[in-house]
């Protein structure tokens, strides 16, 4: 069954990929040899290149707007033949994996059905073994639903969303990739295939973000997103090493087993005596810090944008950006024995947590604010993961997958209503000609701020009081971070609902021409907006209660103490976040609804603050100057200077010119004069005849 | 076991090749057309054989197989063959190679066909005597006779600045082999034969293996290439014909990581002891210091030239660290690089043969017209990068996570690569691929054709194969790769501990 969950979204993918490229095939003809057009003569010259530019600048137009689609003139190039098979198989095959995604749930968290499937060898060396292995306990098991689920709700309304693309085989062949890498990541026994998964998801991330590759915005983000990425990874790896050294091994069993044991050791790094353990986790965590965007590798994920919005729903909202997390706890019994590692995760997500909140608070790209929403509830949970309460930190990865995609599969059916119009700015009254996306839209909300009974008020009040009741040394830090966010959260997203949907149309023309969406995008919306109200209340007890035990056993290595801690905190702190959940709306209201002039005078008071927010603090430009440029420039300089002036000059091309000298001095001696010679000869020959005097004549 | 000497054919038959290109004259058309096919079975033939050799080969023995030994010189000297773990994925990749360089060479070469054909048959038969030799001047000369037909094959056959490239090529490596030859001789005097199983087991005085080690050292790390002796590659690459550069990369670059793992670490274990922070230093920097460089190149050969260097690091890193990880990884490494990286210049080859400039400003938006091209070359950038499930993803892998046992620093500094090399892959296949196609030039570029597709594809197939299933490869060398690290560290702990005894 577990096969059948991973490798049918495989199948899928490659069908589809099939697909994509015989259609891509069939229009582009094979050749070796451009059309020949100077043999002709300069009429026929001239004649043929302006045939050639004329089609240059027929592609051009017809593939310039991405998802042009849907403005009404449709693209010149039609789609691949089998399109709609592909859009039906890879979704038909996604949502019989999310069924048996669920039937696992119930058959491992509540049955206790544990699985281990070893499929294949993969690199065996020496002491390296590892194994191509399933690994199905409670953890992933959770991980399987909100992946297959989500997906396959994603890959519904991408019938929708991408009706009009010429590209929608390979779109969706990427879509089941994608998910294929996702589920090895959650099913991995080991690191080595975690990682496998892991940059799996990444290529996958990379080419969905470049999918309208014509746009020159869309390469830069996708090359961002994985070179970024990669910087994490590159923590990542040296975790992975440096596990293997301590553990000899790269097995999940066989590290937590080996894990007590290893407290106290120290490795030599770089002159700096690390804590074996402490360094570990936190070489891992900066990879997991890459993935979940987490403060200061955060800077691709509002780039990653550019791909098309379900893509952002699927890869950068609800499951790819999550896996840090995920890994965190996958790896608790070793964050248990790092205290020091727990402190550093608990501030990056604090720290997150805020940051992100904050620059949401100005953004104008609807897609941008939720992508900085989502930046900082990645901050939250790994606020969670700091206070070692790690089944609360997946509680609100769980609700947060439903009302995250929620939001932007709402947010694409916004743009799609109002023609790839992305500005909040141009928007305003739009509740009254798309009343469904503005219903599903107000409960996303409700959902992400934490009104009470919905599926964010459980798992998010949860995370604060975690922070609360924990003992790391950033615990005060962590909770008032969280509590502050909350009230930005809340204000930043009542101020996307009312300037999208309340007040005055700005832009009538696309106003008037907005509609509903089709059933494809409509019922998967529905169905995320009932799992926003409905994924809280049912599973409290499981993830956040007296139910994690029984629920999550192996799993997770909780702190033994924090559950029965986070009940008996005072009531004023349980109540606080829903004081600044209210406090953030009113504020909103009053913003947005009440008194519109005042964000604008407020903007106009405090513009260093603003331009501060606006701009993101500034990190694209500081990382542009200080690791980009120089980067640049070293590897010119070493081109030019290093390898072509010091090696070449020295290496060979000095010594090719040295010989040239002498050679060149040697013909200038031979002059041709009777007498140079003849002197010469004589300097030579009383030059001998010394020699030999002396030379011999000393013995 | 083996009735026939299958090794030797498979060495001399390509030799058999060129000599019936050589009888069939003729200067038109169909004599070109004859010699094409002449060369091509001849390598697919030779392939065939080669395949025997692994169905026969017990990867459970540690020792050379398939052994041939025929007097030949003075004493001591004999014609000697034989193949282990390190050196048979070698030969196959070898023969595997090329017959992809005959069918890529189809249509791109049109003058001196003929000639050039006998090059490539002649350049066979001396890198499989290379890897199977086990005669120390049997080896030498096959590993410097290599370098005849490459000189030619760059000199004749190749780009504007031919003779410069190669005639650097040729003076960089002669100058390595010069030092070798000396080596040679001494290890000669010492041990009264050239035999390399014999040598292998003959105990050699320290300091002799420092400077042995040095003069081996000159001409391997000039074949790897290693920083900072890499200068040659770059313009080797940029002026070779494309299955020349395929030749190169796959092939030739392998000889010196093949030399490190025959000659040095097992026959001087102290002197490897005692200079690998030497090798690490170098390539840690080769990694990072070429990685950059890739970073601003404007030519697509120049590019993979530079992360060819990049990736050789890994390997003389891995081979050095001396564990098992980082020796098999090395190995695997190669074999991934012979992969990758021959199919990255058949990739410009493509692009090359319809537009005939390598520059990387002049493209932009092939993946408009050229669909399955930009699906191929995808799929080898992410093997470049290293992106797990490609086969560039294990030996990069195997290599560091060997090293980090051993030197913490090196790792450290060497993993940067990921980074890096994710930078200028695909800051190479945004600028050559993506994008909208608005260059008049391109507008009338067309897609793979039948021919370049059967080169490509069982790269493809293979990369992902080996990415997926490494084992093949893994299990072949693993037996001696073992021995290899086993007599390696007994060397070193056995003087390690009488150092401690003093």
């Amino acid at each position: 069954m577990v096969q059948a969950i991973v490798f049918l979204p495989l199948l899928g993918a490659i069908l589809a990929g099939l697909i994509a490229l015989f259609g891509a095939h069939a229009r582009n003809p094979s050749g070796d040899e451009l059309e020949h057009h100077g043999d002709h003569g300069h009429g026929a010259h001239a004649h043929a290149s302006d045939t050639i530019n004329e089609d240059a600048s027929v592609i051009h137009e017809s593939h310039h707007e991405p998802g042009d689609g849907h403005d009404g003139h449709g693209p010149t190039e039609p789609a691949a033949a089998g399109s709609r098979g592909a859009e039906l198989i890879t979704t038909a095959l996604l949502f019989v994996s999310a069924a048996l995604s669920w039937m696992t749930l119930v058959d491992v968290g509540f049955m206790h059905h544990d699985a281990r499937i070893q499929l294949l060898p993969w690199i065996f060396s020496g002491d390296l073994q590892v194994w191509w292995t399933l690994r199905v306990d409670t953890l992933t098991a959770v991980m399987l639903v909100v992946v297959t689920t989500v997906s396959s709700l994603v890959h519904l309304y991408s019938i929708g969303y991408m009706d009009q693309d010429p590209y929608r085989p390979r779109f969706f062949g990427y879509l089941s990739l994608f998910t294929f890498a996702m589920l090895m990541l959650v099913t991995a026994d080991n690191l080595v295939q975690l990682f496998f998964g892991w940059e799996g998801v990444g290529l996958a991330s990379y080419l969905l973000i470049g999918f309208w590759y014509q746009k020159p915005s869309a390469n830069a983000a996708a090359i961002k997103a994985f070179v970024v990425n990669r910087v994490g990874d590159f923590g990542f790896a040296l975790g992975i090493f440096a596990i293997f050294m301590l553990a000899g091994s790269t097995d999940f069993e066989t590290i937590f087993h080996a894990a007590p044991g290893l407290t106290g050791k120290t490795i030599d790094f770089l002159g700096w005596h690390a804590d074996a353990l402490t360094l570990t986790c936190l070489l891992l965590f900066m990879g997991a810090m890459g993935k979940s965007a987490q403060f200061l590798l955060h800077t691709w994920l509002p780039d990653a944008m550019e791909g098309p919005t379900p893509v952002s729903a699927l890869i950068h909202a609800a499951t790819m950006v999550t896996a840090g997390v995920f890994m965190v706890a996958r790896l608790s019994p070793l964050f248990e024995l790092a205290p020091n590692a727990q402190a550093v995760v608990m501030f990056f997500g604090a720290t997150t947590a805020f940051f992100a909140a904050t620059i949401g608070l100005v953004q104008n790209d609807i897609k941008r604010i939720v992508a900085y929403s989502t930046c900082s509830q990645l901050g939250y949970m790994f606020v969670a993961m700091g206070a070692g309460a790690y089944s609360v930190g997946m509680f609100h990865l769980f609700t947060h997958a439903f009302f995250k995609a929620l939001l932007f599969l709402g947010s694409g059916s916004v743009i799609y209503a109002m023609h790839h119009e992305q500005d909040i700015r141009n928007m305003g009254g739009l509740w009254k000609k798309i009343p469904y996306t503005y219903a599903v839209m107000v409960v996303g909300t409700l959902a992400l701020t934490g009104f009470p009974l919905t599926a964010g008020y459980f798992s998010k009040d949860a995370i604060i009081e975690s922070a609360y009741a924990s003992h790391n040394p950033f615990g005060v830090y962590g909770f008032l971070m969280t509590v502050v966010a909350a009230g930005l959260t809340s204000f930043y997203s009542w101020r996307l609902i009312f300037k999208t949907f309340h007040g005055e149309p700005h832009d009538e023309h696309h106003y008037e021409a907005a509609h509903e969406a089709p059933l494809w995008i409509l019922v998967p919306i529905g169905v995320l907006a009932v799992g926003s109200i409905l994924a809280g209340f049912p599973f409290k007890e499981l993830f956040a209660g007296h139910g994690v035990e029984e629920f999550f056993r192996e799993s997770v290595k909780m702190n033994p103490h924090i559950i029965e801690e986070m009940h008996h905190i005072p009531a004023t702190i349980a109540f606080l976040p829903t004081v600044m959940m209210v406090m953030g709306f009113l504020i909103s209201y009053l913003f947005y609804i009440q008194r519109p002039y005042i964000p604008v005078q407020l903007a106009k008071e405090q513009p260093g603050l603003y331009q501060f927010l606006l701009n993101k603090w500034y990190f694209d430009e500081l990382y542009d100057i200080i690791f980009v440029r120089p980067a640049k420039w070293i590897g010119y300089q070493l081109w030019k200077k290093g390898d072509g002036f010091i090696i070449d000059g020295l290496g060979p091309d000095g010594v090719s010119a040295r010989v040239l000298d002498v050679t060149r001095n040697v013909v200038k001696i031979q002059t041709g004069y009777l007498y140079h010679y003849a002197f010469a000869m004589l300097i030579g020959a009383a030059g001998l005849i010394t020699w030999f005097m002396f030379g011999f004549g000393g013995q | 076991m083996t009735t026939w000497p299958i090794l030797s054919v498979t060495t001399f038959l390509p030799l058999v090749g060129a000599l019936i290109v050589y009888l069939s004259r003729g200067d038109d058309e169909a004599a070109k057309r004859n010699s094409r096919w002449i060369a091509l079975w001849t390598t697919l033939i030779t392939f065939a054989v080669s395949v025997i050799l692994v169905m026969r080969f017990d990867p459970a023995n540690p020792d050379f197989q398939f052994v041939e030994k025929a007097n030949w010189l003075a004493t001591g000297i004999t014609y000697h063959m034989g193949v282990d773990g390190i050196s048979l994925p070698l030969v196959i990749l070898t023969t595997a190679v090329m017959p992809f360089c005959i069918i890529a060479s189809w249509k791109a070469i049109t003058n001196r066909v003929r000639e050039y054909m006998m090059a490539f048959l002649i350049l066979e038969t001396l890198m499989v005597g290379t890897f199977s030799a086990l005669d120390l001047v049997l080896f030498y000369l096959f590993f410097e006779g290599g370098l005849i037909p490459m000189f030619l094959i760059i000199g004749v056959w190749g780009g504007p600045r031919r003779v410069y490239a190669s005639f650097k090529f040729f003076l960089y490596t002669l100058l390595g082999s010069v030092l070798m030859l000396l080596a040679i001789m001494a290890l000669y005097w010492n041990g009264g034969t050239t035999d390399i199983p014999t040598l292998m087991h003959t105990a050699v005085p320290r300091s002799l293996q420092t400077w042995a080690w040095l003069a081996f050292f000159a001409s391997f790390a000039v074949k790897m290439p290693m920083w900072p002796v890499h200068t040659w590659l770059p313009d080797a690459h940029v002026e070779a014909p494309t299955a020349g550069s395929v030749v190169l990369a796959a092939i030739l670059l392998k000889m010196g990581g093949y030399g490190f793992l025959r000659f040095s670490l097992p026959m001087f274990p102290l002197a490897s002891h005692d200079f690998a922070p030497l090798i690490f230093t170098l390539s840690a920097i080769a990694i990072i210091y070429t990685s950059l460089v890739a970073l601003m190149q404007e030519d697509m050969k120049k590019l993979i030239a530079y992360s060819s260097v990049a990736h050789m690091g890994f390997v003389t890193m891995g081979i050095f660290a001396g564990t098992m990880q980082g020796v098999a990884g090395g190995m695997f490494q190669m074999i991934s690089h012979g992969i990758v990286s021959g199919a990255l210049f058949l990739c410009v080859g493509v692009v090359y043969d319809r537009l005939h400039t390598r520059e990387i400003a002049a493209y932009g938006g092939l993946v408009n017209r050229m669909p399955l091209y930009a699906m191929t070359f995808m799929v080898f950038t992410m093997a470049n990068v290293g992106l797990p499930g490609t086969s560039g993803f294990v030996g990069e892998f195997m290599t560091l996570l060997g090293t980090f046992k051993v030197s913490i620093p090196t790792a450290f500094f060497a993993t940067f690569g990921v980074i890096l090399s994710a930078g200028y892959a695909l800051w190479l296949y945004r600028k050559v691929v993506f994008g909208a196609l608005v260059k008049p030039s391109l507008a009338s570029m067309k897609d793979l054709t039948f021919r370049e597709c059967l080169t490509l594809f069982p790269m493809i197939a293979l990369t992902i194969l080996f990415g997926v299933y490494p084992k093949p490869v893994l299990d072949m060398s693993a037996a001696s790769v073992q021995q290899l690290v086993n007599n390696y560290n007994t060397a070193v702990t056995a003087v390690k501990a009488a150092a401690l005894l003093q």
